[in-house]
């Protein structure tokens, strides 16, 4: 059987999801929201990467690159936030960050 | 043909269970490490797809810098994972609820669309013969002209980022001594020497 | 020119006062209003000259004010005799006043304010009396109001005077309001609101008539007795007239000025202005002389047991604002205004007498604290003589008297004269009034001036005749009280009275009571002096010789007593009847109707809604960012849910 357009997709599908799912069910470390993230990045470039193939157009893996770029920047400052306020405050627990409650 | 076809199962399979471990595994390393592997095995469905370049990336900075990034932090942090209240369930069936209707709708997309027979004719850069053009030097002919701003931005976002990453975790602590070379330099006469007149015979 | 002069002096006077008074200073302030209300008081007696006695009447069209389809209003200047004459009052006594108040207002911290008023008061009479039309008449008789009300309440730390002004005000507006539905019906009939128009048409209107809920009415007494609600709210009369006591808040001057001299004779002045429409109403004349010989009458037996010695001279006031109208309605209108005329002199003298007297001792108004001042004050007492002189008419028939000998024995022998029953109700209430009139006076003198101090001793100790800049304006007044009958009996009520009144003033052939009232008979002529010695004598009775007699009249006859005392319980029947059913109503719609309805469903109701659903909104704001994540999640899931509706995938 040929692998087509529609697997890439449904599998990008399904960690487009399980990323999302992992944002708002996460109970534990800001971490793991940071990793869900990721995910949902990852399956952004598959949907690129399996675009471009499929057209036959180079331009969606010149995007994945930036997409990648952008991702490796958002992670080193979301990083770099995380550990300051762990530092100020002694805990990333998803539960303790809620100083903008109205 | 099948085994490609093996392949791709294979990668697809393992990097949908990695996501769902990353996400449902109570210890955050163990997240990170299944993060890792969800990397390393989209990095094989990238092959697959002939993006060597875009896969050997994703695997030399993601599972090289960032992954990495990540565990440093989660090991630096040094949180008790076992205090770590462990998630209040109540909101899970209505999330499961609504992730699952998406995950369909977003499917039914994939089912349903077709790509238009013009779609090819009006690409902007067409993918070159692999034979004569391996991916690197194709990708290589994109960025550096057509989007050698976009190229240049990037790198941009990157220093700030790092300049920001070290803005923000960068503290000067109490009681380390550090040389200071633009202190030494600017020092003068009057904040460095006193003189006292010393009375003969008293000391000082 | 010089009319315009006149009126408009005293408007420069109010604005410069009043706008500038801070930067000129007390005292220039003082002196410029008073300069300029002297020029135009001199200019007023030139102009009495020229039309009254050159016959040389005036109109001055000064701008067009309203011009709205047919109705067309001009701001003009009417100077015909009746004008003249009232120029010469209001300019002389506010002149008198304003020089008076110098010496009078001396300690109070906004002096620039009061001249600033007195001086817009007295543009607005000018403007009242000088109007062309009924429009700006209404203008004028506003003005006066406002005027009235600011300088009632002029010292408004007091609550009490606060309330006299707010109740002179309310109470004037009822008669206003007549008045403007006068105004309004004239347009309605006549198509104009010009005096010229709407007296030369008046004679074709004496059949007219109009159907009111059913009934045929006379249109002209209709017109006329809504005029003259407007006269009786100005003068005071009276089931109006509870506002005037009360306006003796105010500075004395004011009083002087407004509340005796001018403000309270418009009314007067507005039934005589407007004789040829009431001459051609009978039914409203008739009106006219009941309400006026029974104010004369009811102010006369209130004035009788008054302890506040402004009080006194108020209900006087009010008493001889009836003869006036009275005589009036008698069709006497010269006598009327000649009345009005002297009375000016010697009300002004009694009010700004009794000022100095109250300056003397203190700033105290109540007669049973004073007595025994006439060897402290002599000038004030000799001047407070010649205005109770002359205010209760005292004079030989035939041969002199004082200022209100002339006009009110005229006023009484005209009601005679009349030989109708009105005529003779209006004589026996003048009568009556006369004697009390006389009596009151002298109780008011012989309580203040004689018998044994009552004051305290520091009081009586710096008690003072008053600066020569008060006193010299008493002097002229008391000329005024003295000869003012003397010198203008013959032209204004004379055989000739039509040569000096020109065509201000119409009179019906039929109504010859004026004419008649040089030919009555001798115990007519003599009964007035007979009856004001009489109270003359009662008074030094009971106040001089035997001090006991008025105590124990009193005592015996509680019930007249207080009836007298709380004025005929007029205020508390205007309280039971108007002001505590519309104070309920009032609350009724302040809680139910503004607090629950208006701002619960308006103002408060938005505003409590939105802060109760921003409470809630707020509680959206957990500041847990799986919140967040979820809420965005869940708008992407109906984003796309969207599409593939609206898209038909």
């Amino acid at each position: 059987m040929e692998i087509g357009l529609g697997h890439y997709l449904t599998v990008a599908a399904i960690l487009f999801t399980l990323g999302i799912f992992g944002i708002f069910m996460t109970r534990k470390t800001v971490i793991i929201i940071l990793m869900s993230i990721e995910l949902m990045l990852l399956a952004v470039n598959i949907n690129l990467v399996a675009f471009s193939t499929h057209l036959n157009v180079l331009v969606g893996q010149v995007f994945a690159m930036f997409v990648l770029t952008v991702a490796a920047g958002e992670a080193a400052i979301g990083l770099a936030i995380l550990v300051v306020y762990f530092r100020n405050r002694g805990s990333i627990a998803v539960e303790d960050i809620n100083m903008m409650k109205g | 043909m099948i085994l490609p076809a093996l392949a791709f199962y294979l990668f697809a399979t393992i990097t949908v269970a990695c996501g769902v471990l990353v996400i449902a595994s109570r210890n955050p390393v163990h997240s990170v490490l299944f993060l890792i592997l969800a990397f390393f095995n989209s990095a094989g469905l990238f092959v697959l797809l002939g993006a060597e370049f875009l896969a050997m990336i994703l695997v030399i900075v993601y599972v090289g810098a960032v992954a990495v990034l990540f565990m440093f932090v989660v090991m630096m942090l040094d949180i008790n994972f076992v205090e770590l209240r462990q998630g209040f369930l109540q909101y899970l069936p209505i999330g499961l609820l609504v992730s699952f209707i998406l995950l369909v709708e977003i499917l039914m997309v994939v089912g349903a669309w077709v790509i238009s027979p013009e779609a090819a004719s009006v690409a902007a850069a067409p993918t070159p013969d692999p034979a004569l053009r391996s991916n690197v030097a194709a990708l290589g002919d994109l960025v550096y002209t057509r989007y050698v701003y976009l190229f240049q931005a990037a790198g941009m976002i990157l220093l700030v980022a790092m300049i920001g990453a070290i803005v923000l975790t960068l503290r000067s602590r109490p009681g380390v001594k550090r040389q200071k070379i633009s202190d030494q330099v600017s020092r003068t006469r009057e904040s460095s020497v006193e003189i006292k007149k010393v009375q003969p015979g008293q000391g000082v | 020119m010089m009319y315009v002069l006149i009126t408009f002096a005293p408007l420069l006077g109010a604005v410069l006062a009043g706008f500038f008074g801070r930067s000129l200073g007390d005292r220039a302030a003082m002196l410029i209003t008073s300069l300029l209300m002297t020029a135009a008081a001199i200019m007023s007696w030139a102009a009495l000259y020229t039309v009254g006695f050159g016959h040389n009447p005036a109109h001055v069209n000064l701008l067009s004010w309203i011009h709205s389809g047919d109705f067309q209003v001009n701001w003009a200047l009417q100077i015909d005799t009746l004008t003249a004459v009232m120029l010469v009052v209001v300019n002389t006594v506010s002149c008198l006043v304003h020089w008076y108040s110098i010496g009078y207002m001396s300690h109070d911290e906004a002096k620039a304010r009061f001249f600033a008023y007195l001086s817009l008061f007295t543009f607005a009479m000018l403007m009242l009396v000088t109007s062309d039309n009924f429009v700006q008449l209404y203008f004028g008789w506003e003005g006066v109001g406002l005027a009235s009300y600011l300088l009632i309440g002029f010292w408004y730390h007091k609550p009490s005077a606060n309330a006299a002004a707010m109740k002179a005000f309310i109470v004037n507006r009822v008669g206003d309001f007549g008045f403007a539905l006068g105004i309004a019906g004239i347009f309605l009939v006549y198509d104009s609101v010009t005096f010229e128009a709407v007296f030369s048409q008046t004679p074709d209107m004496v059949e007219h008539t109009f159907n009111f809920l059913g009934y045929e009415v006379h249109t002209l007494t209709t017109l006329c007795l809504l005029l003259f609600l407007g006269a009786m709210g100005k003068s005071a009369q009276l089931p109006l007239h509870t506002w005037l006591p009360d306006a003796m808040e105010g500075p004395t001057p004011v009083s002087a000025l407004i509340h005796a001299a001018t403000m309270v004779t418009a009314g007067v002045f507005l039934v005589a202005r407007c004789s040829p429409m009431f001459e051609y109403a009978p039914d409203a004349l008739a009106v006219v002389v009941v309400i006026g010989a029974s104010t004369a009458f009811f102010a006369a037996t209130v004035g009788l047991v008054q302890t506040d010695i402004k009080r006194v001279i108020a209900y006087s006031t009010c008493s001889q604002l009836g003869y006036m109208f009275f005589a009036a309605g008698l069709s006497a209108y010269p006598v009327a205004i000649f009345h009005l005329f002297t009375h000016a002199f010697f009300k002004a003298l009694l009010f700004l007498g009794a000022g100095s007297v109250i300056h003397a001792v203190a700033d105290e108004q109540d007669m049973r604290k004073m007595g025994g001042l006439a060897p402290h004050i002599r000038k004030t007492f000799f001047m407070m003589w010649i205005g109770s002189l002359a205010l209760a008419g005292i004079g030989i028939p035939g041969v002199v008297g004082f200022a209100g000998f002339y006009s009110k024995d005229l006023i009484l022998e005209s009601s005679f004269a009349a030989s109708t029953g009105l005529g003779e109700y209006a004589f026996f209430m003048g009568i009556s009034a006369a004697f009390m009139t006389a009596f009151y006076s002298w109780r008011l003198l012989f309580l203040t001036f004689n018998g044994k101090p009552r004051a305290p001793r520091e009081t009586m100790a710096h008690i003072h005749d008053s600066p020569p800049v008060m006193m010299i304006p008493l002097y002229i007044l008391a000329v005024g009280a003295v000869f003012a009958g003397i010198a203008f009996y013959g032209p204004m009520t004379g055989h000739h009275w039509q040569e000096f009144w020109g065509d201000a003033i119409l009179i019906l052939d039929t109504n010859r009571a004026m004419e008649l009232a040089h030919d009555v008979p001798t115990w007519v002529k003599w009964l007035p002096l007979v009856v004001s010695v009489a109270g003359i004598g009662l008074a030094w009775l009971m106040y001089i010789k035997n001090t006991d007699l008025g105590p124990s009249f009193a005592r015996t006859h509680q019930a007249i007593y207080q009836f007298l005392l709380n004025k005929w319980y007029f205020d508390e029947l205007y309280d039971w009847i108007f002001i505590r059913p519309a104070k309920a109503l009032g609350r009724i719609f302040w809680r139910i109707g503004d607090g629950k309805l208006i701002d619960g469903l308006g103002p408060d109701g938005i505003s409590s809604t939105v802060l109760k659903a921003a409470r809630r909104a707020s509680l959206l704001q957990s500041g847990y960012l799986y919140h967040y994540a979820f809420a965005m999640l869940i708008g992407v899931a109906v984003l796309v849910t969207f599409y593939f509706y609206a898209i038909g995938v």
